[in-house]
């Protein structure tokens, strides 16, 4: 970070942008439905309350992923705007923010809701916190494999928080999330490599080359769809699923499969890697909106 | 006071207002959840 002094107190706008408010909208929007998938119904104030307490849980990790990466953002034109590269927040407020925000989103969680959800609630953030951005992200290609597994959590919180236990949906969910993030982050890491490249972070693109991401965006979409369709003849879910996850994820294996099979040309403006980005964050939103809407047929 | 002095505590101020805020959502919601866990327990 700049050894500028700052000698402003930070606005509260800047810790609202330490949370990574767009992340969050798709861990709330996947832990709700994890929560309106689940088999027992749980009063609205608690469910809000649940679905608070993911958020507040994203957002603490996301305030401290920043406090940590201040100096990987400062060297990415992507992050370079963020409060503490661009000068606007001293380290340790957003550390202090970063460690309350998650005592208090855990604490509120297993008072108002109950333990289990709180449990993984806080497996989550130390998840993301320590084996993501501490450990890995630094370290090894596989960064986003594993540390996917943070935003994979959602759901089974959502599950926990309305039954107190998780099974096997669940955990297919889990299982779609964490095998969805490699194939869409590394079609994001391929049209902003250099941005990676700048700050030293070993990026596949950066380390293994544009060759072999392509292939393992092809491969990670194998198992994904394997897992996305599984609920349906496991007779977990009915067909308003089955039928949505089979036609998605059949589109998200085109473009994967487009973007694995083509190689960069010059001046490439990289539209299949946009599009296959861009349509893997409607697709998952797609998917768990299918899910509630079959559980809720079902009922 | 100087133009730096009022500019914090503007600032001060504005950050003041939103905890306010917070922590009055922050009530209502435990008000909301005592009810619910209250009636829970007279139905249980």
């Amino acid at each position: 970070m700049t050894a500028q002094t700052i000698t402003l107190p930070a606005e509260w706008r800047d810790f609202l942008a330490l949370t990574k408010p767009r992340v969050m909208t798709l861990v709330v929007f996947t832990g709700l439905c994890g929560m309106l998938a689940a088999p027992v119904a749980i009063h609205p104030v608690i469910g809000f309350t649940a679905v608070l307490c993911i958020a507040l849980g994203a957002g603490a990790a996301g305030a401290l992923n920043q406090w940590y990466e201040a100096d990987l953002d400062a060297k990415m034109k992507r992050t370079q705007g963020r409060p503490l590269p661009a000068g606007r927040m001293d380290r340790q407020s957003a550390l202090h923010f970063g460690v309350g925000l998650s005592i208090f989103s855990v604490v509120l969680m297993g008072l108002a809701v109950n333990l289990a959800a709180a449990a993984i609630l806080t497996v989550s953030i130390l998840f993301y916190v320590l084996v993501y951005t501490v450990w890995l992200k630094r370290r090894t290609p596989q960064n986003i494999v594993i540390g996917g597994a943070a935003g994979a959590f959602p759901p089974l919180i959502g599950w926990a928080a309305a039954t107190g236990d998780v099974a096997l949906l669940p955990f297919l969910l889990f299982c779609l999330v964490f095998l969805w993030t490699p194939p869409h982050f590394w079609a994001l890491a391929l049209f902003v490599k250099t941005d990676y490249a700048n700050a030293g972070v070993p990026m596949l693109p950066v380390v293994a080359g544009e060759r072999t991401t392509r292939t393992q965006i092809g491969l990670y979409t194998i198992p994904m769809a394997a897992v996305a369709v599984a609920p349906w003849p496991l007779g977990l879910t009915g067909a308003i699923y089955g039928i949505a996850a089979c036609l998605l994820t059949a589109t998200f294996g085109l473009l994967a499969v487009q973007v694995a099979l083509r190689s960069t040309g010059q001046d490439d403006k990289m539209k299949p890697e946009k599009r296959l980005f861009a349509f893997s964050i409607l697709y998952l939103f797609a998917m768990f909106g299918a899910l509630v809407a079959d559980r809720w047929m079902l009922a | 006071m100087s133009e730096q002095d009022d500019r914090i505590r503007a600032r001060q101020r504005e950050r003041a207002k939103v905890m306010a805020w917070l922590l009055g959502g922050f009530v209502v919601l435990l008000f909301a959840i005592t009810i619910v866990k209250i009636q829970a327990g007279m139905g249980a």
